[in-house]
C-alpha cells in the first residue's frame, strides 16, 4: 500500500494511505480527545471533539473522519481547537448532572477528563436541562439518559450484533435521546443484557447495576478473563477492590465476539465473591432463577438425574 | 548530632548558637517550638534578632566572633555558684582543673564587656542550663565558621561536660548539619584523612584493610588538602580536579581568587545536574541524575541513614553519579561495577563498623541511626551514654580569639552571611523551582535603621557592600534583626556573589573560613 | 501497667488499654468509623460529629473520637440511628459545598467525596444559600479555595500544633464561619499571617480547600504514583512522597517521615522544580576553544580518564584533587573516596563540609 507524509504539530509522520488523521497523530504519540470514536466502528463523526486544525481547509476537521493526505499539515492543540473543544464541552456539561461527587464513573469518565484536561470547571451556557427518570428496570443494567451524551457508540455497538439493534436515537433536537423501540425501558425491550453498550459508554448513563455504590473506579484493579461457554471466546474483567472480586465486566468486542449475558454470569459464579442474583425474563418479566436454569444447564442436569437413577 | 532530633522536643532547656533554626532547619525548629510549648527555656545566641530569638525567653545578642567568651563566662558562673556536676566531672571527664583555671577571668562582667550581652543575662542563663533537667545544645554555622570556629566547639562541648548534660536522652551537644548528605559524605571517607567510618588513613592496619579489599597494592599514607587547600594550590601543585556536585565558585570564600584558581588548572572535570557557576569553567561537564532519578541513601544530621528512591528516569541522557565514577574508574584502567547501589552499600557494610548491620533491605523497613554494627542491631538513638568516644571526656581550655579582621575607620561595618529560609545554598536547584525563586526572587541587605539613615539609604535602595577583597551591589532592606554596626545577607543569589567580599581567613584545625565576621564599608549606589 | 477494659463494639468484644477512645477501639479492631476532625497527632476538638455512634444508655449519639471506652460499654457503630444522623451530617456539608468533583484537584483523595458515595448522599438534600468566596491563590505554593473548607480545624490545629505557627483560626460565627489568618489577610501578607508556605495545613485537609498550587491541573489523584524518598536539602532527612505521573515528577506530598512526621518545610514540599527544569544538563559537554560542544558519554569519560592519568603519570597522584559532595549519596560519596584512594592513589579528597 502506498504511503503518505503529513505534518503534525510540526513533526513529519508517514501512514499508508487511507489512514485517519485521528490514527496517525495517536500512532505519532499526540493525544486527540474523542467521544464517538469507536476504533472497531471507525468514521462516525458525531461528537466533534476531535477536531485538528487543517491548513487550508475550510473550518476545523473532524479528526476520526478526515483521511491523511501527503502535505497534510495538522495542529492538535492549537488556540482554535482547544478553543472549540471547550465549547464542546461547555454546551455538554450545560446539560450533565454535576453528579461525580458520587457518580460510579468518576474515575474513569471521558467528560470528566476532558474537562480537566481542558479545565472547563462549569458551563458557561445556562439553560433547560433534562429530568429524565432513570430506568433501572434491568437487573443488569442502569440507564441514567440525564447523563447520555448522545455519542451513540451504545446505539452502534449493539447494531453490530445483527439479532440485537435494541436501542436508536429517538426524538430530535434537545429531545433526542437514545431508546429502545417505541421508548419503552430495557427491560420491555427486546435487550439481552449483554452489556456490550455499558463496556462502550463514555460517561454514567449506562453502568451495573450490581457495582452500584460498590467502589470508585480508581479502587478496582481489573484482571481480565475469557470465557470458555463457547467457541467465540469472549473477553471479560473480573473487578478486583482489595482481594475481593466485585463482580464481572465486559471488555473489547472485537469482531465476532458478542459477549452475553449467560457468558457474564457463568464468570459471576465463577469468580465473584457475591455473585449477582440470577435473573431472566419470563413473559416479559425479569424474575429470579436458580443458576442451573440462568446458565442454561437445566436439560443437561435432568438427564444426569435420570442416569442417576 | 549526639542526641536524635525528635528528642528536641523533650528537652528542659534549649541553648541554641549561630543557627537561625526556623530558616535553616525548619523541621528541627518545629521541635524547638514544641519544646517551648510544653515549658522548655529557650536561650539563643545570635548576633541577629532571629525568629527563633524573637520566640526566646533569653535572646544573647552577642558581638559576632565573642562566642568563647560568652561560654566561658557561662562556664565561670556555673562553677563559681558551685552548679556543676560534680559527679559527672569526676566520673566522666579529665582535666577539669585546667578548664577551671582557664575560665576565671571570664567574669560576667568582664564578658559583658567583650560580647556586649548584660551580666545578668549571662548569669542567669547559665543558672537555667546547669539547673534544668535535660539541657541540649544545638549550633550550626554561627559557630563554626570563625577563625577559631573549633574552639567555639570546644567551649560548647566544655559547657556540656560541666554540667553533665551530654550522654542522655534530650540532653548533649548538636550540630545541625545544612545538607542533605554531609554526614554521610564524611562518614564515607570524603575526607582528606580519613577512610569509611572515620578510619585514620595513618594506621597502617587501616591501610592495609582498605588496600586488600580493593584489591590494590597499597593505599596512600600521606594526609591530603582540604578544599580551600586543594583550590589554593589551584595550578600549582594540584593540576586536575574532578569536582562532583559542588559549587565552590559561588560557596567559597574570596570568589574572585577561586575563580583564578580553578582557571589555572590544567583539567577541570565537573559533574552536576546544572551548568553552576564552577562547571562553566570545566573542560568537561558530566551531566548527573538528580536524586528523584536515582537508588541511594543519605544520612541525616541524627546519623539516621535512609533510602533515596528512584521515582523517575533520569532526565535526558544523564547518568546517575555512582554510574559516572565507575565508567570513569574503569576507563582508567580501574575496572569498577555494581549491579546498584544496594551492592554499593553490601560493600559498604563489610568495610565500615559504623555502617556494618545496615542493608537497603533493612532499610526499606525502616531507618537505621549509626552505630549499627551488626544485622542485628537496632541502630543507637544517641552518643556517648556511658563513654566518650576516646573514654573520658577532656576539657578544652580555650580562651577568646577576635576575628580575623575587624571592623575600623576604612571598613567600619561587619559582614556576615547565611542562609535564608526559602532557599538553599548557591541557589542552583531553588533558584529553579517555579515557586520559591518567585516568592523570594531578589537577595537584601539587612541593614538597621540607624546606619541606614547615617548613609541616607532607604529601603530597597541599591547599595554597594565593598571589602578588601571585591564588593556587590544590592538592594537594602531596613531591619531590626541586624544590630547597628552589622549587616547580613545570603550566599544564595548568583546576581550577588557575596562571596567576592568575604575573608578567606580560616580556622586552622578545621579550615572552615570566617564566613560570618569581615569588615566592609556600604554605600549608596547613586 | 495501664489496666484493660473489655467492651462489645457491633457484637465484638474488644479489649483496650483504659483510657482509650471508642474510635480506637473500633479502629484497633478493625471497624470502620468516618472522621474529619479527628487526626491522631493532633489535639480533640470533638467538633464535626461524623463519627457519631450509638451506645445504649447514652442522652444521645456520642463522637467516639471523644468517648472513653469503659469497661462493659456497647457500641453499634452502623445503627440506622448512625447511619442516619451521618448522612444529614453530609447533607448540611453538601448544601453549602460547590458541586466540583469534575474538576476538584482534590477528587478521588476527598473524605467529603468518599463518605457521601459509601452512604450514598446526594448533594441537594438542603437548599439554602451558598458561599462565594473569591479563591486564595495569590501566593506560588498554596491555593485556599474556603468555599470547599468544611470547617474541621485540623489545619489550624495542625499550624498551631505542630508547626507552631499560629498562622490560622477561626473568625466570625454561625455560617459566616471561617479559617483565616489574622485580620482577613493572605497567606502571602506574611507579615501579619506569620505563614512560612510550609504546607502542613495542605497535608491535613480532607477536602480541596487547600490544595498544592503545583499540582493542580497536573494529574488526578488516581493516576499518581508516590514514590517515598527522602528530601534533598537540608540535614535534617525529612522523607516525603514523590508524586509522579506519566514519568513526571509533578508534586510532593506528605509520608510518615522517621525524623519529620508529616511536616515538611516551604523547601521540601515546594522546591522540587528544579528536577525538570529546562537548565537540566542532559549530555555531557567537553569544552573546545572556550566553547562547550555537546559529546557523547564515550568521548567524554574516554578524555576524563586520559587527563586524570596523564596529570597522575607527569607529576603524581598528589596532583588529583577530589571535591566529592554532601549532595549525593552515601553510596557515590564511598565509591568517590574509593577513586581517589585506590585508583588514582591520593588522599586529596574533601567535600563542602565546612560551608
Amino acid at each position: 500500500m502506498a504511503n503518505v507524509t503529513l505534518t503534525i504539530n510540526g513533526k513529519e509522520v508517514t501512514v499508508p494511505a487511507g489512514t485517519t488523521v485521528l490514527d496517525a497523530a495517536r500512532g505519532a504519540g499526540y493525544f486527540i480527545p474523542t467521544f464517538c470514536h469507536d476504533p472497531d466502528i471507525p468514521g462516525y463523526g458525531g461528537c466533534r471533539m476531535c477536531v485538528v486544525e487543517v491548513k487550508g481547509a475550510r473550518a476545523l476537521v473532524a479528526s476520526c473522519c478526515a483521511e491523511a493526505t501527503n502535505g497534510m499539515v495538522v495542529e492538535t492543540e492549537s488556540q482554535a481547537v482547544n478553543e472549540a473543544r471547550r465549547t464542546i464541552l461547555e454546551l455538554i456539561l450545560a446539560n450533565h448532572p454535576p453528579d461525580c461527587l458520587t457518580c460510579d464513573k468518576n474515575g474513569d469518565c471521558r467528560l470528566q477528563d476532558y474537562a480537566y484536561r481542558y479545565d472547563v470547571r462549569s458551563s458557561s451556557f445556562e439553560g433547560e436541562r433534562h429530568d429524565y427518570p432513570i430506568d433501572d428496570s434491568n437487573p443488569y443494567i442502569v440507564r441514567d439518559p440525564n447523563k447520555c451524551i448522545l455519542c451513540g457508540r451504545c446505539v452502534r455497538t449493539c447494531e453490530q450484533v445483527e439479532e440485537r439493534q435494541v436501542i436508536n436515537f429517538a426524538y430530535r433536537g434537545f429531545n433526542t435521546k437514545v431508546a429502545p423501540a417505541m421508548d419503552t425501558n430495557l427491560a420491555e425491550s427486546a435487550c439481552v443484557s449483554c452489556a456490550r453498550c455499558v463496556m462502550v459508554c463514555p460517561v454514567g448513563a449506562l453502568t451495573y447495576r450490581n457495582l452500584a455504590g460498590k467502589a470508585r473506579t480508581y479502587e478496582i484493579r481489573k484482571e481480565p478473563v475469557t470465557c470458555t461457554f463457547c467457541e467465540a471466546g469472549c473477553q471479560f474483567d473480573l473487578n478486583y477492590k482489595g482481594d475481593k472480586v466485585l463482580g464481572v465486566t465486559a471488555r473489547e468486542t472485537g469482531t465476532g465476539r458478542p459477549l452475553c449475558l449467560k457468558g457474564r454470569l457463568g464468570l459471576e459464579l465463577l469468580y465473584s465473591d457475591e455473585p449477582v442474583t440470577p435473573m431472566l425474563k419470563k413473559d416479559d418479566q425479569f424474575v429470579e432463577v436458580s443458576w442451573a436454569e440462568a446458565l442454561g444447564m437445566d436439560a443437561v442436569l435432568k438427564k444426569l438425574e435420570e442416569l442417576k437413577k | 548530632m549526639t542526641n536524635s532530633i525528635g528528642e528536641i522536643a523533650d528537652a528542659d532547656f534549649i541553648l541554641t548558637a549561630g543557627t537561625n533554626t526556623f530558616d535553616a532547619h525548619p523541621i528541627i525548629g518545629i521541635k524547638i517550638k514544641q519544646a517551648v510549648a510544653k515549658g522548655a527555656t529557650l536561650a539563643v545566641i545570635d548576633p541577629r534578632l532571629t525568629d527563633s530569638a524573637k520566640l526566646a525567653q533569653y535572646h544573647l545578642q552577642l558581638k559576632p566572633g565573642t562566642d568563647i567568651a560568652l561560654f566561658n563566662g557561662l562556664a565561670n558562673v556555673i562553677i563559681e555558684e558551685g552548679l556543676y556536676n560534680k559527679e559527672f566531672v569526676e566520673a566522666r571527664t579529665e582535666d577539669f582543673d585546667a578548664f577551671k583555671q582557664t575560665v576565671a577571668k571570664y567574669t560576667p562582667d568582664y564578658v559583658s564587656e567583650i560580647t556586649g550581652v548584660p551580666a545578668e543575662t549571662i548569669r542567669e542563663v547559665a543558672r537555667g542550663y546547669a539547673k534544668a533537667k535535660n539541657s541540649t545544645i544545638l549550633y550550626t554555622m554561627g559557630i563554626t565558621q570563625h577563625i577559631c570556629g573549633t574552639h567555639n566547639v570546644f567551649s560548647t562541648t566544655n559547657l556540656s561536660m560541666l554540667c553533665g548534660h551530654i550522654g542522655k536522652e534530650s540532653s548533649g551537644v548538636n550540630p545541625l548539619r545544612g545538607q542533605n548528605n554531609v554526614q554521610g559524605a564524611c562518614d564515607m571517607g570524603a575526607l582528606p584523612v580519613v577512610f569509611p567510618g572515620y578510619q585514620p588513613i595513618g594506621v597502617e592496619a587501616n591501610r592495609e584493610k582498605f588496600a586488600k579489599a580493593w584489591n590494590v597494592e597499597s593505599v596512600p599514607d600521606k594526609p591530603g588538602l582540604t578544599v580551600g587547600e586543594m583550590v589554593e594550590a589551584a595550578g600549582k601543585s594540584i593540576k586536575a580536579m574532578y569536582i562532583l556536585g559542588e559549587n565552590p565558585v559561588l560557596s567559597d570564600p574570596d570568589a574572585n581568587q577561586v575563580i583564578h584558581e580553578l582557571e589555572s588548572l590544567d583539567f577541570l572535570v565537573v559533574q552536576d545536574i546544572f551548568l553552576t557557576e564552577t562547571a562553566q569553567l570545566a573542560d568537561v561537564v558530566l551531566p548527573a541524575a538528580s536524586f528523584a532519578e536515582k537508588d541511594g541513601t543519605f544520612s541525616n544530621t541524627e546519623r539516621r541513614v535512609q533510602k533515596v528512591r528512584k521515582a523517575i528516569e533520569p532526565i535526558g541522557n544523564s547518568k546517575p553519579d555512582w554510574e559516572i565514577i565507575c565508567l570513569i574508574s574503569t576507563a582508567m584502567g580501574y575496572p569498577m561495577s555494581y549491579d546498584s547501589p544496594a551492592n554499593i552499600m553490601n560493600e559498604i557494610g563489610k568495610l565500615t563498623p559504623a555502617y556494618g548491620g545496615i542493608t537497603h533491605e533493612r532499610l526499606d523497613v525502616c531507618s537505621l541511626q549509626w552505630p549499627c554494627p551488626a544485622p542485628d542491631h537496632p541502630g543507637t538513638k544517641f552518643l556517648h551514654a556511658t563513654t566518650f568516644s576516646r573514654g573520658k571526656g577532656k576539657f578544652q581550655p580555650v580562651e577568646h580569639i577576635p576575628p580575623d579582621e575587624l571592623p575600623d575607620a576604612e571598613y567600619p561595618m561587619v559582614l556576615s552571611t547565611g542562609r535564608r529560609r526559602y532557599h538553599y545554598h548557591t541557589g542552583t536547584m531553588t533558584q529553579r523551582t517555579g515557586a520559591l525563586e518567585v516568592f523570594y526572587p531578589n537577595e537584601y541587605l539587612e541593614i538597621n535603621c540607624a546606619d541606614a539613615e547615617k548613609l541616607g539609604v532607604c529601603d530597597g535602595d541599591k547599595v554597594r557592600v565593598i571589602s578588601r577583597r571585591g564588593q556587590v551591589e544590592l538592594a537594602a532592606q531596613l531591619s531590626e534583626r541586624v544590630t547597628p554596626g552589622l549587616v547580613f545577607t545570603s550566599f544564595q543569589y548568583p546576581d550577588v556573589p557575596i562571596n567576592k567580599v568575604t575573608n578567606a581567613a580560616r580556622d586552622p584545625i578545621s579550615k572552615i573560613p570566617e564566613y560570618k565576621v569581615c569588615a566592609v564599608k556600604v554605600e549608596k549606589v547613586s | 501497667m495501664v489496666a484493660n477494659v473489655t467492651l462489645t463494639i457491633d457484637g465484638n468484644q474488644v479489649t483496650v488499654p483504659k483510657g482509650t477512645t471508642v474510635l480506637e477501639a473500633a479502629e484497633q479492631a478493625g471497624i470502620f468509623i468516618p472522621t474529619f476532625c479527628h487526626d491522631p497527632e493532633l489535639s480533640k476538638p470533638g467538633a464535626c460529629r461524623i463519627c457519631v455512634v450509638e451506645i445504649p444508655g447514652a442522652r444521645n449519639l456520642p463522637a467516639s473520637c471523644v468517648t472513653e471506652a469503659t469497661e462493659g460499654m456497647v457500641v453499634n457503630t452502623a445503627s440506622p440511628a448512625v447511619i442516619e444522623a451521618r448522612k444529614t451530617n453530609l447533607e448540611l456539608l453538601l448544601a453549602n459545598h460547590p458541586e466540583d468533583c469534575l474538576t476538584c484537584n482534590k477528587n478521588g483523595d476527598c473524605r467529603l467525596q468518599d463518605y457521601a458515595y459509601y452512604y450514598g448522599v446526594k448533594q441537594d438534600a438542603f437548599k439554602g444559600e451558598k458561599h462565594n468566596y473569591p479563591i486564595e491563590d495569590d501566593n506560588p505554593f498554596i491555593v485556599r479555595d474556603m468555599n470547599k473548607c468544611i470547617l474541621c480545624g485540623k489545619c489550624i490545629r495542625m499550624c498551631e500544633e505542630v508547626q507552631g505557627n499560629n498562622v490560622i483560626n477561626f473568625a466570625f460565627r454561625g455560617f459566616n464561619s471561617i479559617v483565616t489568618p489574622a485580620m482577613g489577610a493572605h497567606y502571602a501578607d506574611t507579615e501579619i499571617s506569620n505563614c512560612v508556605f510550609c504546607g502542613n495545613c495542605v497535608s491535613v485537609c480532607p477536602v480541596g480547600a487547600l490544595s498544592e498550587k503545583a499540582m493542580i491541573g497536573k494529574g488526578r489523584r488516581w493516576e499518581i504514583q508516590k514514590v517515598t524518598t527522602t528530601c534533598p536539602y537540608c540535614g535534617v532527612g525529612c522523607q516525603f512522597d514523590l508524586n509522579v505521573k506519566d514519568g513526571k515528577v509533578i508534586g510532593v506530598t506528605s509520608t510518615n517521615g522517621d525524623v519529620n512526621g508529616r511536616a515538611l518545610c516551604v523547601k521540601g514540599r515546594f522546591g522540587y522544580g528544579f528536577i525538570h527544569h529546562p537548565d537540566r544538563l542532559t549530555t555531557p559537554l567537553i569544552k573546545k576553544d572556550g566553547e562547550f560542544v555537546e559529546a557523547t558519554w564515550d568521548e567524554a569519560i574516554s578524555l576524563v580518564a586520559k587527563k586524570l592519568n596523564a596529570a597522575k603519570d607527569t607529576y603524581g597522584p598528589d596532583a588529583i584533587g577530589i571535591l566529592s559532595s554532601a549532595r549525593v549519596t552515601n553510596e557515590e560519596n564511598y565509591l568517590m573516596n574509593k577513586l581517589a584512594r585506590a585508583v588514582i592513589g591520593t588522599n586529596n579528597i574533601d567535600h563542602c563540609a565546612r560551608l
